[in-house]
Parts: C-alpha cells; structure tokens; sequence
C-alpha cells in the first residue's frame, strides 16, 4: 500500500513538472494562437543560460537568474522581430512549422554557446527525501516538492494576470484574431514579446526544475514533447488544465509503468501518455477545459 | 519567347487535362527521364548514387506519401517515421518467410501492410483536427517504434536488436544489402519512384485528389456536398502510408542494409519528412521532389562547405547545420510559405512573358 | 407572378424543434415546398433561416418533428444522405474550396456521379479516363450556363466575391439537384449582379425544372421570383402564403417588413 502511495506521489510530482512545460505552451498559444514546438528547447536554453553565467562568469545565483531573465526577455525580442512580425495571419500549421525551425536553431546556438555536454544545475533548492514522510517509509523527493509549490504560485500569478489586467485581456483578443487585434489598436508586437518573454521565464522556471533534477543536457528539449498529451487532457488554452492534464498524465504514466511495465518488458513511459491522450480525445476533442471548437456553416 | 503557350490549343477536353498540357513542359519531362535512366547510371560514381540519388529518390516517394496525407487532405501527421518502419519491418519478415515471392512484390506488399496499418492510426481522424489529430500520430509513431524495439519477433530475436537486409536479386543482380549493385539498386529506385509517382498525380487530378483537397479546405462543406468524410480521411491515411511503408522497405533494404528502430526512424525522420513537403510545397507532388532534394543536399553541401572547405570541427559543424537548416527553415515559410513548387510556378508564369516584364 | 403549374409536394418539414442547449433556434415550424416551385424562407436575422435549411441538410439534428423528402420521412438524415437524393445547397459565408480551381470545385460538386475505383485512378485510362471527361462536359454545361468560362482554371480564393458566389451555385447545379436551397444568394451583390443572379435561379427553376428553396433579404427580389413566402422571427413561424398575401400581414409588417415612411 505504502509503495502505491509512493508512486501515486511520484507521479503527481512528476506531473506537475510536465505541467511547467504545458504552462509556457499555453501562454503562448492562448496569447497569439502558436502552438511553440521550441518551448522545450526554450527551458534547455535557460538552464543552460544559467548554469553558463554561474560556471563561465562566476555570477552568484541570484544574479545569474536576473542574467538570464535579461537573456529569456532579450531572445522573445528577437523572435518577435525576426520570426513572428513576418508570419502575421498565416496558417497554424505554418506557424507551427516556424516554430520547429526556431527550436532547432536555439538548439544548435545553444550548443555552441555553452557547450553541449551534460552540466550540473545547482541552485540551492533542497534536495533528498522529505524527511517527516521518509520517517513513515514513503520516499517523496524535495526537490520535486519545490517544483510543485512553485508551479502553484506561478499558476496562481498567470490566472490573475490573464483574468484582471489589461494586458490579459489584450492578449486573449489577440489569441482569438490577429487581425481584429489590430484594428482596435492593439500593438500585435509589443503583446508578442511580452507574451513570449513570460513564457520565457516560465520556461526557465521549468528548466531549472528538470535541470536540477537530472542535469542539463538535451533531452530536455524532448521534455516538450511529453507537454503535448499534458495539453490535449487539459486543453491548448487553459492554464488550470495545464496542472490538471500534468498530473493526471504524470500519474497515469508512473502507474502503468510501474504495474503494467513488467509484463510488456517495460519503457512504457515512451508512448503511454499519448495513448491515454488519445484515448481521451476520441471522447472529448477539446480536452478538459479547451474551449469547444463551434463550426458554423 | 521560349515558354510560350501561343499556337498550342486544345481541341478536346482530353487535350486540355493532360498531365502536361503546354508543350515545352512535355520536352523538359522527357529530357528528365532521359537524364534520370539513361545518363546518371553511366556518369555518376558508387559514392554519388548511394549518398545523393538513393536517398533523394526514397525521401522523395515519402514525401510524397506525405503530402498526399497532409498537403492534398490536410491531415497532418507526425508519424512518419513511424509509418516508415512498418515497411521496413514488413519487408524485412517478408523477404526471409517468402523470397521466393521476389523483391518488388515484397516491397508493394510492405506498402499495402503499412496502408492498412496507416488506416487504423487514421482512424482518430474522423472525430480529431488540427494540432490534436497531429498528437494522435505522434502516439503511433511512439507506440511503433517502442513496438519494434521491444518485441522480439520483428527482429528474429537478434541480440543487437538490429535488423539486416538478405540479398536479393532482380534479373540475376543482387539489389539489396551492402553486397548489392549500385547502379542496379538505383535504377530499381528510380523506376518504382517514377511509376508511383505519376500513379500519385493522377489520382491526385481525379475525383478521389478533389475530395481530399475538399476536405482539406472545408469539410464541412464537403460533407453537405456529398463527399463522405471517413472513406476520403481514411483513404488518404491508406494510400499516404502505402508510399510512405514503400519507402521505408527500400529506405531499409536497398539503401542502408540494416537499421536500428530508434536511430533510423525515430521522431526526427517525421520531422525531416515535414520539412520538406512544407519547403518543397504543400498539395505538389513535383514539390515533393524540390523538398526531397532540397533536405537531402542541402546537409551534405554545408558539410562539404564547412569541414573540408574552412576545416571546421565536425562537431561544431553539426551544429551549425542544425541552426542553418532551423534558420532556412524558418526563412522559408517567411518568404514563400507555398514552398519551392510555388516558386517554381512563378517563375514559369514570369517565364511565360519573357522577355516582357508584364 | 402569376400562378404557376406546380406539381405535388417534395419536400414537407413538420413541427421542427431544434435548440443548442437552452437556446431555442426552431420552435414547430411546418410548412411545405412544391416540385418546381421557388420558395422563399424571410425574417430578421437571427430569425433561424439559416437553421432550417441546415435541418433539410442534415447538417443539424431537429430534437423534435420529421421531414418527408420524396415519400421518404425520416426524423434527420447525414449530410451525404441527403446529397445523394437530390438536396444541394449554396452558403451564406461561401463555403467553396478555396485551394482549387473554378473547374475543380464545380468537378467536386459531380462527386456523386463519379465511381471508378483507386485502382482505374491511378491509372488514368479506360473507365476513369472516360468518366473524368463524361463528368468534365456536365461541368463545363454548367460554366456555360453561368458564363464563367473566363475564370474556370482561376483559383476560387482569389476571385471577387460576386464570382465566387456564381461559382458556388455552379458548385450545387453540377449535383443535378432536385431541391436547390440557396442561402442569400444575393447577399453583399451590387443591382447588376443582383439581376445575374436572378436571372440564373429562374432560369434554373423554368430550364432544369429544380425546387428551389432561398433565404433572401431583398423584398423586391423575394416578392418577384417567389410563388409562395415562409417568414420566420425568432425561430417562430408568422406567416406562409403567396408574396401578397405575407406582404400584408399585420405581425410579418410589425416584426419586418415595416412601412414606408410618410
């Protein structure tokens, strides 16, 4: 029963990572309505940003972080100014596509900037069992403890910035028609850098989680690939369905790895969630709290 | 002067749908074959067919299929490289449970396992779109390649998990596996590319082409006209997979010889099979092609420019091909989002009034 | 105009009810639609005209009441059900196939006539070949008829709207329909393609012989071309009679048609 709850615990835990990752997918796609494949190399950027400014240049934590905040803000800029401008009111496939040629190229910048070995991240946040549910033989992770309470205040920050400020509010009239947007004044290019300079520090939010976690290194960027079932469960716009696709996703995962794993020869993790995602879309297309899609004719 | 459609009319309506209706198209096609069967097998040497025209040919029959799948009937699917080694696979068994059968029918049943595979992952599309229904391939091309690595039996149990091609021959040549015959494996590819893809364009120009660009457009509309949308959604997923499994058959056995399933058809081919289909032209079977040609140079060119010309680090040199084809990527849906073949249709239109600007 | 010989009716719609969650789009509307004849559907936007031909489709599924198609009744029928037995339609917001051809789109709509298999396709020869080029003459009849030869390779996306909505009727005439339901045919056209367009639909109705069904705002147009006029507001059913008859009813004046200023 113990082990169960454990791996219960390990899975949410693990869930609310991914839903870190869903969280910058969902800013930026409600915000502008671009599904960003490069959000997953994006968190690799930052962590290796970070880790960068602390090893090459000896910053201390604190201001490698405001560093590389600068950098997240300073990239969204550049993106909006190279990439996005040009591409106003195409197809969302196309802007997709975009999105996978920026990601190979922050990839391969990143690369070369800071190397591409695997590097430690540590920035002080505890690590090791939590003791008082160690003591009652059940092994939870500190860390991931941390990344859970962090995911919640952030969650918490995003919906009230979304729901009450102006700004919120701009960005879901751009979200809805790029056009329309501009016609009542909007600057589309002021809400594009804000919108992806905040997903920005969200993902390096979620890079210094999973870099903490297992180190920096590349396979952070297939982190963004496991998003997507977290996004089809909760929907591509919602930001409580980010959390709650996570979970369920990273609970579900742990689940049938763990029971269903030995009999199949194990590395379920590969492919289940997206089965599960599957599974669930064949009964509710839009996800849990997507919005549904009314075609009118 | 040249490109000039003056004099040229069409007396029948069979006249006016030709595949290639203006004359000067007709004579570039033929010098193309020409080219193709006739003077690239005696000029170009081992290295050049099996680095550049093997692989250009095999992308660009799955690209094809690809673009039957997502650029005629809008369905977009990042299974590609999935789907790819269904064929692969297929091929595999079948050539050692029935050589006997020879290679070529081997290859087209592979395209017809893979179609029939292709149609059940399809099946999601009927009540998923978009970005969504992109996801639901994802998870076949996850579940598939899991599948081939874990279960034995698609790889006879072998140790490295690997899977090797047995020689085969065609007219008494060997066309598969590293002993085979190089301009023979090239004719072979080109013909069955030649052969489909003309099969491809015709069926693309007839009624079952129009229902699929109709449910690519609106689907709605098309349903309220008649056009049924499981037979057209999953026709497309069977015939798209039928080119895609053929290609991964010859991907497999006559070009590399063996394969591993993660490294050769993991999610990086779906990608790489995307790109060039959308830089080549969605909806264009001849954009297939630029695409295909396009993704398969471009690397080998900047490896060439960067490492032997400038002496760059390999490794820094791998780096700088993932930013450039990021970056041309990118530039591309920037400039022409419609692909090579949109520019190619330019040119031909600006052709046509030279040397007249207008 | 004047009273027309009509043959029997087509086409019956009894007591439609039809509601998206608590909104309630169609409340038991029943009214009938003779062979040959040109019936108008009016009202206030909103009104659900819209909604009533998407229930003749197929397209939405009445919670209450039946329509009877050529003897057949049935409570709803799929959209592809109701293509294959003679029901073609045009849209308010053009629903044309924007990637493709004037000539693609109008072959798209002889999609039900055309039958030969993947295999003869690929092909290009024999039976394929030969009802490609069977269907191509329909289609060019129609372009004829409409006098759009000049745009046929163009592609629809880039025409002005008034040619794509000719296109769009093209698109319905190649499915040699029964019962055409044409929804504001002459919406956003200036007086002279109105005229087109008019000219078009009666030619349809006296040269082919097809029902038509239309939802239109202009009165002139509806009170002219019409044998007899449906009007709805707010989902309800006012009036159903000859153009006079409805041009004079109290409640059709007070919730549409108003009167003219002294």
């Amino acid at each position: 029963m113990l082990f169960f709850i454990e791996v219960v615990l390990s899975g949410l835990l693990a869930g609310v990572m991914y839903s870190l990752v869903a969280l910058g997918f969902v800013l930026i796609f409600k915000a502008s309505g671009i599904f960003n494949f490069a959000q997953g190399v994006m968190a690799l950027f930052a962590a290796l940003t970070l880790v960068g400014l602390m090893e090459k240049f000896n910053f201390p934590v604190w201001l490698a972080i405001i560093g590389t905040i600068a950098v997240m803000i300073a990239l969204a800029w550049l993106i909006e100014r190279l990439m996005l401008r040009h591409l106003v009111n195409q197809e969302p496939i196309i802007l997709f596509m975009a999105t996978i040629g920026l990601a190979y190229v922050l990839e391969g910048v990143g690369d070369i900037m800071w190397g591409s070995d695997v590097k430690l991240l540590d920035i002080g946040i505890p690590q090791g069992a939590w003791d008082w549910l160690w003591d009652q033989g059940i092994y939870v992770e500190k860390l991931e403890l941390f990344a859970a309470g962090t995911a919640a205040i952030l969650v918490i920050f995003l919906a009230i910035f979304f729901q009450k400020t102006r700004i919120g509010r701009a960005l879901r009239a751009v979200a809805d028609d790029h056009q329309a947007a501009l016609s009542v004044g909007i600057s589309l290019n002021t809400i594009w850098v804000v919108v992806w300079s905040v997903s920005g520090i969200v993902a390096l939010v979620a890079g210094i989680m999973w870099g903490s976690k297992s180190g920096v290194q590349f396979s952070l960027s297939l982190i963004a690939l496991k998003a997507l079932p977290v996004l089809i469960l909760g929907g591509f716009t919602s930001i409580p369905g980010a959390i709650i696709g996570g979970i369920i996703i990273g609970v579900g995962e742990k689940l049938a790895e763990v029971y269903v794993g030995p009999m199949v020869g194990g590395a379920i993790e590969n492919w289940f969630a997206y089965m599960l995602a599957l599974a669930f879309l064949l009964f509710r297309p839009q996800g849990l709290f997507g919005e549904k899609i009314i075609e009118r004719v | 002067m040249i490109y000039r459609e003056t004099g040229q009319f069409k007396s029948s309506y069979q006249a006016d749908q030709a595949l290639f209706p203006i004359n000067q198209d007709r004579y570039v096609i033929f010098a193309v074959l020409i080219v193709t069967f006739g003077i690239v097998p005696m000029l170009l040497n081992e290295y050049w067919l099996n680095a550049i025209m093997l692989p250009f040919l095999i992308y660009s029959l799955a690209a094809i299929g690809l673009n039957i799948l997502t650029g005629y009937c809008g369905q977009v699917s990042l299974g590609t490289g999935g789907f790819m080694a269904v064929g692969a696979y297929s091929v595999y068994k079948l050539m050692i449970a029935f050589p006997e059968l020879g290679f070529i029918p081997l290859v087209l049943i592979s395209g017809l396992i893979t179609a029939a595979v292709g149609t059940l992952f399809g099946l999601p599309s009927l009540r998923i779109k978009g970005f969504y229904l992109a996801v639901a391939t994802l998870a076949a091309q996850f579940f598939l390649i899991w599948l081939f690595n874990k279960v034995g039996w698609f790889y006879n149990y072998n140790a490295s998990g690997m899977i090797s091609s047995p020689p085969m021959t065609l007219f008494g040549v060997t066309i598969t596996g590293p002993e085979g015959d190089m301009k023979a494996k090239y004719l072979l590819v080109a013909g069955l590319v030649a052969v489909f893809a003309l099969a491809a364009k015709n069926i693309a120009r007839g009624r079952i082409g129009r229902n699929w660009m109709a449910i690519r457009d609106m689907d709605i509309a098309a349903e309220l006209i008649g056009v049924r949308p499981l037979i057209a959604k999953l026709s497309a997923f069977a015939v798209s997979s039928f080119y895609i499994g053929m290609a991964g058959a010859l991907y497999f056995a006559v070009w590399l010889g063996s394969v591993e399933p993660t490294e050769a058809f993991d999610i990086n081919q779906s990608f790489l099979v995307l790109f060039m289909i959308i830089i080549g032209g969605l909806g264009s079977v001849l954009g297939s092609f630029f695409g295909a040609a396009f993704l398969v140079l471009m690397p080998i060119l900047l490896k060439n420019i960067m490492v032997d010309g400038f002496g760059t680090d390999a490794a820094l040199a791998a780096h700088i091909e993932i930013i450039t084809v990021g970056a041309l990527i990118v530039g591309f849906l920037i400039i022409e989002p419609h692909g090579l073949a949109q520019l190619w249709r330019i040119a031909k239109e600006k052709l046509r009034l030279w040397p007249f600007p207008h | 105009m004047s009273a027309r010989e009509l043959g029997d009716v087509i086409l019956k719609v009894d007591n439609i009810s039809l509601s998206f969650g608590v909104m309630k789009v169609l409340d038991d509307i029943s009214f009938d639609v003779k062979k040959g004849e040109i019936r108008s559907i009016i009202g206030p936007n909103g009104a659900g005209k819209s909604s009533m031909l998407n229930v003749i489709n197929g397209f939405y599924h009445p919670q209450q009441g039946s329509i009877t198609f050529k003897g057949d009744t049935r409570s709803h029928m799929a959209p592809h059900i109701a293509a294959s037995q003679g029901i073609a339609r045009t849209f308010q917001n053009i629903a044309l196939f924007k990637g493709m051809s004037t000539l693609d789109n109008i072959m798209t709509g002889r999609n039900l006539k055309m039958k030969t298999n993947l295999f003869w396709q690929a092909l290009h020869i024999g039976p394929a070949r030969a009802e490609e080029l069977e269907n191509r003459e329909a289609a060019e009849r129609i372009i004829d008829f409409l006098d759009i030869q000049a745009i046929r390779k163009k592609p629809v996306g880039k025409l002005p709207y008034g040619l794509q909505k000719r296109v769009e009727l093209g698109r319905a005439l190649a499915a040699e329909p029964e019962l055409l339901l044409l929804d504001e045919p002459m919406a956003g056209m200036n007086s002279e393609e109105k005229e087109d367009m008019c000219r078009f639909i009666i030619d349809v109705n006296t040269e082919f012989g097809t029902t038509i069904t239309l939802i239109e705002h202009d009165m002139g147009v509806v009170m002219d071309l019409s044998d007899r006029v449906l009007v709805l507001d707010y989902g309800q059913q006012l009036a159903d009679g000859v153009p006079d008859e409805v041009r004079a009813n109290q409640s059709v004046i007070d919730a549409y048609l108003g009167v003219p200023h002294e």
